[in-house]
């Protein structure tokens, strides 16, 4: 299963305007494993995941995905395998009802009917949501538009999951479901977040990132209790690691 | 700008209503489409001073609203918001055309009066008429039935889009109203100037907004094509809906029915 790997080499990119977002952004990801990718606004989180599914090509250095260059002649195969996740759920739900928007990816890989029926069936009531199936996503809440979101990508059965800001705008219940729910999942996963509590939960490994490079990359825990790294990276250690504020005691 | 809540409330309760779940509900898209497709054809095609014979086809509504659990007072009040447009289209008819054709009580009635009683009628009945399929079939239903019915993807697919997101965008523009509004004071800032701004920038979110959407139908294979998943069936009793309703029609349209019933009834054949 090599087609879960994830190559970044030397990767750099510029804007048409001459804005450069990246420059020498290079990490390796193992199948299964769970990175968080943080940063502060700005940092080129954003611009580093629209190369994780060609959506911008890089002006220097090669994304690779199990193996494969991302390029425009392999770009739908790449789409097939990595699954990205907006961070505007309304960006993502665009047809009319729950259950069209999940079976919108199974219909455009030609499956059958059944296998699409099956295949929403299973998506929807892996992130709890097979009773939303028949309503419009205009009248879903947050937490429900968040999670049909990561069903119409599990719904292509995906390798990898690319999630962008996935607990923004949640309220807590809402994204303590969300973080058990990404938990269950064995894909290789990357996350960009400012979500720091959230990285610690799910994710062993964190890459920091500042002015378009990679300033750390390593243990999540090792991470945030480097407070020089965080202060210049613009990030504050996550709460579940700080001093506790009534005992003072971390 | 409270309309744009009002609007897009009124929109989501049509929208609910064609959820609920009844015989007409669950008649086949296409069959109401087609149907109703018959009867705006028969009712635009009568003359210009036929007011007499349009009064029938009241009952296509009427019946399809009430089988429908659709509430009369609500599509009627619909009809009343966009009523100006046919009275403007109407309102000179009885100061142009002043031939008299007839007599009522002491009353002479100009061609001009009933031809813009023949407007309104028109008008109303069409109008509601579509209400209701909508009601009974929800706008996405609409869309999917012309689509089968081979009306062009895209047309469709532009169609099913500019739904989906009107609610997104009317969303858009009513915090960008109010947020205007809470800074606005003594009509200072609610100038056309800032409204031009406003559209604008409007604007450049949705442009924005496209191509996050569109990205994010590429990343799940889109091709140009959007692909439905309902199948549709269309039954015995599809059919006979659209037959039965379709002769009605085209009988009514053919034969004066409620002149003849006059004349049956009070004997004086004309």
């Amino acid at each position: 299963m090599s087609h879960h790997t994830l190559d970044v080499t030397n990767l750099g990119f510029a804007y048409p305007d001459g804005t450069v977002a990246l420059t020498g952004v290079s990490f390796h990801l193992g199948h299964g494993e769970s990175v968080a990718i943080v940063g502060a606004n700005g940092a080129g989180k954003s611009t580093l995941l629209m190369h994780l599914n060609g959506f911008l090509s890089p002006s220097k250095g090669e994304v690779r995905i199990g193996g494969l260059p991302v390029t425009k002649h392999t770009v739908k195969d790449i789409r097939k395998t990595v699954g990205m996740v907006f961070q505007d759920p309304d960006d993502q739900l665009f047809m009319p009802t729950v259950a069209e928007d999940v079976a919108f990816g199974p219909m455009n890989l030609g499956l059958s009917p059944e296998e699409i029926d099956a295949r929403v069936d299973e998506a929807l009531s892996r992130v709890g949501s097979l009773a939303l199936k028949d309503r419009p996503p205009y009248r879903l809440s947050g937490g429900e538009k968040r999670a049909v979101s990561i069903a119409t990508v599990l719904a292509m059965s995906p390798s990898m999951l690319v999630l962008d800001e996935p607990s923004s705008n949640l309220d807590p219940r809402a994204r303590r479901r969300l973080i058990a729910l990404l938990a269950t999942f064995e894909h290789t996963k990357v996350i960009a977040t400012h979500d720091l509590d959230l990285a610690l939960d799910l994710c062993e490994r964190t890459i920091v990132m500042s002015g378009g490079t990679v300033t750390a990359d390593g243990p999540t825990r090792e991470i945030f209790c480097d407070d020089a790294l965080l202060e210049a990276s613009g990030l504050e250690r996550p709460l579940a690691l700080q001093a506790c504020p009534v005992c003072a005691r971390a | 700008m409270p309309s744009i809540e009002q609007g897009l409330y009124q929109l989501g309760q049509l929208d609910r209503l064609a959820y609920q779940d009844t015989a007409v509900h669950r008649l086949d898209p296409r069959a109401k489409v087609l149907t109703t497709l018959v009867f705006l054809v028969c009712v635009v095609s009568f003359g210009k001073y036929d007011v007499l014979p349009l009064l029938p086809f009241v009952l296509f509504p009427l019946v399809i609203a009430s089988r429908g659990d659709l509430p009369i007072g609500f599509l009627m009040r619909k009809v009343l918001i966009v009523a100006p447009f046919a009275v403007v289209i109407g309102m000179f008819n009885p100061i142009l055309d002043r031939t008299v054709v007839g007599q009522l009580g002491g009353l002479a009635i100009t061609g001009g009066w009933v031809s813009f009683a023949s407007i309104l009628l028109r008008f109303s009945l069409t109008t509601i008429a579509a209400l209701a399929l909508i009601g009974t079939t929800s706008f996405t239903g609409v869309c999917m039935a012309i689509e089968k019915l081979g009306a062009p993807d895209v047309f469709a697919t532009q169609m099913l889009l500019l739904y989906r997101y009107i609610f997104v965008l009317g969303e858009e523009g009513m915090r960008m109203t109010r947020a205007r509004a809470l800074r606005s004071f003594d009509g200072r800032g609610m100038g056309p100037r800032v409204y031009g701004q406003m559209m604008g920038s409007l604007l450049l979110r949705t442009y924005a907004r496209a191509q996050r959407i569109y990205l994010a139908m590429l990343c799940r294979g889109f091709d140009g094509h959007v692909r439905v998943r309902a199948r549709l069936r269309f039954t015995g009793r599809d059919a006979a809906f659209v037959l039965g309703w379709s002769a009605a029609f085209v009988l009514l349209r053919l034969y004066n029915v409620p002149l003849l019933v006059g004349q049956i009834v009070t004997g004086v054949p004309s």
